[in-house]
């Protein structure tokens, strides 16, 4: 049992299940995002949590207490939205007193919060402003400003900073992370950003199409993705997939992949013995960052191959450069160091990092290895 | 040659489609420009002239506005209006609100329900002042119908009544606009955020609550909005006080509107009449200029 529990929860409108079976346990502290393309569930899921849906079937347990039935102001949580959602007719000190009014919190004790919370976000000189005076990340801030008065069991964010432009995101993104260390409350945190599930999480449940596909810390769902949707979708640039063969190097399983022109690679897989699966079709998926230059790659790998390919695309990126090539006949980014001279249309080593490597079968799209 | 005339053709064409539609609107701008403004400048001026049964030129001063302020119907006209007017726009926008609020619940048959609600704004005036005088005749009404089930003692004659006759007008004009004021209001219900909605839930908010603090305070342009189309209805009416009571009984039920048309059209006092117009004029000008003027403002 955590401290907020999803049991075997689903939702449907009608006769459309929008959220299969889902099972989450959170412990107390921890920072969960979900993420997944639109439409996959997770506003869905967040306002069942917030009581803002009824579940179809399961329940949600939050610090001990079954929340069926409970109503959304009595379950002792806090939400930020998309659109902020602050009161417009009201002062931003009108705003984060609101909550606290409804629940019967007397004056004095009121004021001390507001100031305390107007301290924490740097908006105490805004406090007698209307919503309206305010900037995007202003609002931004009141709208978590009005969520932290509760003193909340469980935060819950809904895209808070899609609404955002690039630079403030980031600010804000650092913010909240801050904010999390110093609380230290648990947060539920939906965003279809896959960067911002990577840096602001403890733990990630990447959801698609109503199903939760894989959950786990931002290091197991990056290098350890459980199939092929979430292997896709985290990452920036995404994970190079291209069809390979399984075939047997010295007695242990290996990847044979096609090159450019005609000529093909063999590249065993690290640490791995015995396959029985030799001549499989299979889906290779290679992070950019595990194919370097040769002088780039990691030192302790102990599964290095090089191979010859022709260098189709460079893509300068400040400290690195992405150079594109062609296996197993798809495009494959590899991230080369800066000061590597590669050149577009000229043959060119790349070495493939083979402990990173991961397989997953076309068809049912699952890990094999 | 033959360049410059093609040239010189399409310079014609282009100007007449410039002009199109200046001259395509030109007669209606003449006709408002003679019929309201023009006789609005006119009853201005004959309101400062000894005009009796037609329009004549001697100029009186401010003579007429002396004689209507002495009127005792014109102090009845006046005391009715705010009588009226007070309760009408009270009235309308609480009914209204209410209905809104109802019908915003998400109800089953919604659309149905709505238009009930609009259909009375879809009668004249006059309609409904002839409906609503059977329906409050003593002889024939309610009265006599709720009699006829046995009451013997109910008594509703408001309508011949002088103290409670303007009471009458209230109602039936109520009953014909609030459908309207309901409509305004509605829309801007149907404008609030629905996140901000889910928020004032997460808050706490109790229905009351969340309406009180929340919703109505938004809905500040709809009651602007419909205070002026209720102000200016209330001050110009004079279609619905004819059909349900004709300024009676006695003069009872006199508003500005009637007084103005009685005096100028058979009193034979058109100088009193038209001053009594231009008041009710710059009533509703009191009203509207400093709407217009909030609403152009804000636009920029
Ligand atoms: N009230 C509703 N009635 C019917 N279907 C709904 C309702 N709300 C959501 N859905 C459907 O449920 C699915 C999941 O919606 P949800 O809002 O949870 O998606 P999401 O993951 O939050 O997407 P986004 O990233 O676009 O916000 C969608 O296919 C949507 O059409
Ligand atoms: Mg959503």
């Amino acid at each position: 049992m955590g401290f907020l529990d999803i049991d075997r929860v689903t939702k449907s409108f009608g006769g459309l299940k929008v959220l299969h079976e889902t099972d989450i346990s959170v412990e107390e502290g921890e920072f969960l995002v979900l993420v997944g393309p639109s439409g996959c569930g997770k506003s869905t899921l967040l306002n069942m949590i917030a009581g803002l849906e009824e579940v179809s079937s399961g329940q949600i347990v939050i610090n001990g207490r079954s929340m069926n039935g409970v109503k959304p102001a009595d379950r002792n949580i806090a939400m930020v939205f998309q659109s902020y959602a602050l009161y417009p007719n009201m002062t931003v000190r009108g705003n984060i007193s609101f909550g606290m009014e409804m629940h019967g919190i007397p004056k004095k004790e009121r004021e001390k919060k507001i100031a305390e919370v107007a301290e924490l976000l740097q908006i105490s000189q805004l406090l007698d402003r209307k919503p309206g005076q305010l900037s995007g990340g202003q609002r931004q801030r009141v709208a978590m400003g009005r969520a932290l008065t509760r003193d909340p069991d469980v935060f819950l964010f809904d895209e808070p900073l899609s609404n955002l432009d690039a630079k403030l995101r980031v600010d804000m993104r650092t913010e909240i992370k801050k904010l999390h260390q110093k609380l230290g409350t648990t947060i539920v945190y939906v965003t279809h950003d896959q960067i911002e599930a990577l840096t602001l999480s403890t733990r990630i449940a990447v959801m698609y199409g109503g199903y939760v596909q894989q959950i786990g810390t931002p290091q197991e769902i990056y290098d350890n993705p459980a199939n092929l949707f979430v292997a896709g979708f985290m990452g920036s640039p995404s994970m190079n997939l291209f069809p390979a063969r399984i075939v047997s190097a010295n007695g242990a399983p290996a990847a044979e992949i096609s090159l450019s022109d005609g000529r093909s690679a063999v590249l065993p897989f690290a640490g791995r013995d015995g396959t029985g699966e030799e001549g499989r079709e299979i889906t290779l998926g290679i992070r950019p960052e595990a194919i370097t230059e040769p002088d780039g790659a990691d030192r302790k790998s102990r599964a290095v191959h090089v191979v010859d390919s022709r260098v189709e695309i460079t893509e300068p990126a400040g400290s690195d450069i992405f150079v594109v090539t062609q296996m197993g006949g798809k495009d494959v980014t590899a991230r080369f160091s800066a000061d590597v001279p590669v050149k577009p249309g000229e043959d060119f080593q790349f070495a493939i990092n083979m402990e990173k490597a991961v397989a997953f079968d076309p068809k049912t799209e699952a890990r094999i290895i | 040659m033959a360049i410059s005339d093609t040239v010189r053709h399409r310079g014609a064409a282009d100007r007449l489609r410039d002009l199109l539609p200046k001259l395509v609107l030109s007669p209606s701008v003449a006709l408002v420009g003679i019929f309201v403004y023009g006789f609005i400048l006119f009853t201005l001026y004959l309101s400062f002239t000894d005009s009796r049964i037609l329009p004549s030129f001697g100029w009186v001063g401010w003579q007429n506005y002396g004689f209507l302020f002495r009127i005792r119907a014109w102090d009845t006209a006046l005391t009715n209006l705010v009588i009226f007017g007070t309760l009408y726009i009270v009235i309308c926008c609480l009914l209204g609100l209410l209905l809104a609020i109802f019908l915003d619940q998400r109800i089953r048959a919604e659309g149905f329900i709505r238009t009930i609600y609009l259909y009375p704004m879809a009668l004249s005036f006059i309609v409904t002042g002839v409906a609503w005088k059977w329906f409050l005749d003593p002889g024939i009404g309610v009265e006599a119908v709720v009699r006829g089930w046995g009451f013997e003692s109910f008594t509703f004659d408001w309508i011949k009544d002088s103290d409670m006759a303007i009471y009458t007008i209230v109602i039936a004009a109520v009953w014909q606009t609030s459908g309207f004021v309901m409509a305004m209001f509605l829309a801007g219900l149907r404008g609030i955020d629905s996140e901000m909605l889910r928020a004032a839930e997460i808050d706490g908010a109790s229905t009351m609550a969340l309406y009180r603090r929340i919703v109505i305070p938004q809905l500040r342009p709809a009651f602007m909005s419909a205070f002026v189309v209720l102000a200016h209805m209330a001050i110009k009416s004079y279609d619905l006080v004819i059909a349900l009571t004709n300024g009676g009984p006695g003069t009872a039920t006199e508003v500005p509107a009637t007084f103005m048309y009685s005096y100028t059209f058979t009193r034979n006092q058109m100088g009193i009449g038209a001053s009594s117009a231009v008041i009710m004029m710059l009533t509703i000008a009191a009203i509207i200029v400093p709407y217009l003027w909030s609403e152009l403002r804000e636009k920029k």
